[in-house]
């Protein structure tokens, strides 16, 4: 008896034991297999990090300086016998506006630097310190209020884009003078008025506001930035009510047969297509076909919300289909119509999905360069656009124009409006992920 | 319910925007594009012609090279096409015969100055004085050695020329679309390959003449010459990060980028606007705009800026554009641009 039931205990102990070397088996491979692959995929990640951070660090060093701008604080005196010598202004308009206004900011920094009687070659060093954008600035402040002609006022005065890039150190003031545009008499001006804080970096609220300029100091994002919102409004309003209607209709009435997979396989195809050919597609039907107007924010719109349309279906086409079907289920089963299914249940729950693949789709179009150089919007345009039929350009499109100038005050601006253009896709990323956040449900 | 009225609203607003295209096509700006090359004066012309002419627009000057601004304004005649297209090159005949069978049969050229091409390397590089032979042996894709034809066996510059440093042969130069590169065949190694003799050896060896001129002015494609197909700001970046490399820029960026560059000389000339004026320095070429003459007198201001850029305070010596780097032509040949024009010749 006791034999047995030895004899059984020590059956049962060797299968135990060889049960559990079975379940042993290749335990120490898979951990370290597991191991290794925590360990590659940190690494993957690592190195994604390290390019963004590559990225940002290049971007940002070289583009921080171009948000304070140098500027001047000249006491201008409107000098009545340098704007209107002859007294005419009343019967002729144009005497102020063709008035010689820069001679005022030069003779201004001439007092300021007090220079005494100076001659021809001093003059021009003096007026080279000076963005010509002085022109209209001080015209504009005329036309605004003759009265103040015979009068001092303090303005602040940009400084030329030279002087600008010297101050902040971006032009090598070591090498020979005659191998850069900053003289060495122009560098000591710079250092005296900057010592007596006449000359001072402030904040560059020019980089927002002007248009396209060839002088870097006068240079802005403004024309940019408006016509990339113009043409956003429009990608909104085509895009997402024409991609949102054509999913649901795939997606809960259309029937499952040839037709419909062959669409599918189009849409899918269509957003891998290079952005050129919509493009092409663009100049082709908007412009020479449909005569809208060349360089307008309108076409660039038409053409983005085309490029944008196959994004916001398949977004959708997934938001719809995560919704359960016992939603589905349960409002027929109460009586609703597919229609009254559709609109009060289960788009409701795709919402959040659908604005946050909407938003996206966005983003991509606000970066976008190559479609539109074939529809005239890459281009230098330096007035507002009042509406989207007026010619405008965008920004990713104002980078590339800036990264393809001489001047080493573009360096920054570049820099500069990469960050501004970072900044907005940060935006409406951020936005994305609120929304899902703020009215994702789960099941 | 909400998403069906926003969809309305939607499709009301597009077709009130696409009804209200029809009104606004007067056009009251003047449109122009082409040469990247012809960009930077354009622009400024353009900026200072807004300024001054306040009753105008500011001008719209597209870029995207000399062929397809040429190409687009020899569409057709009409508020929907372009006004001017600038150019780097004079305009080919083939494509006044495109733009005639499109209905613009008057052209006007404007000649608006000359730009150099200088060969630059880094600051800290030694003196190089280059000559259009040194040129033609150093980056053509076949040489002449020992009386026989070879793929380029050069692969330092002092193999070319025992007076150049000790350097690899690294030279970015434009690339073949642009204007700049058909001056740098022209001028430098179709002169280099026939002051050589290597055309004459060509056409000993068989080659009939076009074809040995051809053959002269290829590149060699084996590394040592890289093409640039970017703008000057990208031939800069690679000599930042090649010392020993060469680069082809024009005068004005050179001129901007001087405490970085050091420019070579060519068959002993140092290029600057008043060598390239005297013509002196032999790497050049005259920049061009060409206008509708339909369009004068129907797009506002069209006249005006033509007559503004032609103006020496815009082309003379001591203008804005001078200043950025045009070579500005002499005096009885900017009469003759702004006479001919005045007179309204066409092509």
């Amino acid at each position: 008896m006791t034999a047995t039931a030895n004899a059984i205990a020590a059956e049962n102990g060797a299968a135990a034991n060889s049960a559990a070397g079975r379940r042993d088996l290749g335990l120490k491979k898979r951990y370290a297999a597991e191991r290794r692959f925590r360990l590659l995929g940190a690494a993957a990640i690592a190195i994604g990090l390290f390019f963004l951070a590559a990225l940002l660090f290049s971007v940002v060093s070289k583009g921080y300086t171009a948000f304070w701008q140098t500027s001047m604080a000249l006491d201008v005196t409107f000098d009545e016998a340098v704007i209107d010598p002859s007294a005419k202004r009343d019967q002729d308009a144009n005497v102020l506006l063709m008035a010689n206004y820069p001679n005022l900011a030069r003779d201004a920094l001439v007092r300021a630097l007090g220079i005494d009687d100076p001659g021809k070659p001093v003059l021009r060093d003096v007026g080279g310190m000076i963005s010509n954008g002085v022109r209209t600035q001080l015209r504009d402040r005329v036309l605004a209020d003759p009265s103040i002609i015979g009068t001092t006022q303090t303005i602040w005065v940009l400084a030329n884009a030279e002087i600008d890039s010297a101050y902040k150190g971006q032009i090598d003031l070591s090498v020979d003078e005659s191998r850069r545009k900053v003289n060495d008499r122009q560098v000591a001006w710079m250092k005296d008025l900057s010592g007596r804080g006449i000359l001072q970096q402030r904040f560059n609220t020019g980089l927002f506001t002007f248009g396209a300029s060839s002088r870097p100091e006068t240079a802005g994002m403004g024309v940019a930035i408006l016509g990339s919102l113009y043409m956003m409004m429009i990608v909104l309003a085509l895009a997402l009510p024409i991609g949102v209607a054509a999913s649901i209709y795939l997606e809960e009435f259309a029937p499952k047969n040839r037709l419909t997979d062959i669409i599918e396989v189009n849409i899918n195809n269509l957003a891998a297509v290079p952005s050129i050919v919509f493009g092409l597609l663009g100049l082709a039907l908007f412009i020479n076909f449909a005569g809208l107007p060349r360089s307008a924010s309108l076409v660039g719109g038409l053409v983005l919300a085309l490029m944008t349309l196959p994004t916001v279906i398949i977004a959708t086409r997934a938001a719809l289909k995560a919704v359960p079907p016992s939603i589905r289920s349960a409002a027929l089963g109460i009586g609703a119509s597919k229609m009254q299914m559709v609109f009060h249940h289960v788009l409701p729950l795709a919402m959040p999905g659908i604005l946050t693949g909407t938003i996206i789709g966005l983003a991509q179009a606000l970066g976008e360069t190559a479609p539109l150089l074939l529809i005239g919007m890459v281009a230098f345009v330096a007035n507002y656009p009042a509406t989207p039929l007026d010619p405008a350009t965008a920004l990713p499109v104002q980078i590339y124009m800036w990264a393809n100038e001489a001047e080493r005050a573009f360096v920054e601006r570049t820099s500069g409006a990469i960050i501004i253009l970072l900044v907005f896709l940060a935006i409406m990323n951020i936005t994305a992920i609120l929304l899902r956040r703020r009215f994702e449900r789960r099941w | 319910m909400l998403p069906r009225k926003s969809t309305a609203a939607a499709v009301a607003a597009t077709l009130a925007l696409s009804v209200s295209a029809g009104a606004a096509l007067a056009r009251d700006q003047i449109q122009i594009a082409g040469s990247s090359t012809v960009l930077p004066y354009a622009k400024i012309v353009a900026e200072n012609f807004g300024e001054t002419y306040t009753q105008f627009k500011t001008p719209i000057v597209e870029s995207g090279g000399s062929s397809a601004g040429l190409k687009e304004f020899c569409k057709g005649v009409g508020e929907d096409t372009i006004d001017i297209a600038n150019a780097s090159r004079a305009i080919r005949e083939k494509e006044v015969a495109a733009c005639a069978e499109a209905g613009v049969a008057e052209i006007q050229e404007i000649r608006i100055g000359y730009d150099g091409i200088v060969f630059a390397t880094d600051i800290n590089g030694p003196d190089f004085a280059l000559t259009p032979v040194d040129v033609y042996k150093a980056l053509a894709a076949k040489v002449v050695v020992d009386g026989a034809l070879v793929d380029n066996p050069y692969r330092k510059w002092n193999e070319v020329n025992p007076d150049f440093p000790d350097w690899d042969i690294a030279a970015y130069i434009p690339g073949e679309k642009h204007g700049t590169r058909e001056v740098f065949e022209e001028k430098l190694l179709a002169v280099g390959c026939k002051e050589t003799g290597d055309l004459e050896a060509r056409a000993a060896a068989g080659m009939d003449e076009k074809a040995a001129e051809k053959d002269c002015i290829a590149v060699r494609k084996d590394g040592s010459a890289v093409d640039i197909d970017g703008d000057y700001t990208e031939t800069l970046a690679r000599i930042d990060a090649n010392r020993t490399g060469m680069g082809v820029f024009g005068l004005a960026f050179y001129e901007n980028n001087a405490d970085k560059l050091k420019v070579a000389t060519v068959g002993g000339i140092t290029p600057s606007t008043a060598s390239i004026a005297s013509g002196e320095y032999p790497v050049s070429r005259p920049l061009y705009f060409y206008v509708k003459k339909a369009h004068l007198g129907v797009i506002p201001g069209l006249k005006e800026y033509v007559e503004f850029f032609t103006s020496d305070a815009m082309v003379g010596p001591d203008s804005p554009l001078a200043e950025y780097g045009l070579v500005a032509a002499p005096d009885e040949e900017r009469e003759a641009v702004r006479k001919g024009f005045m007179d309204g010749n066409t092509m």
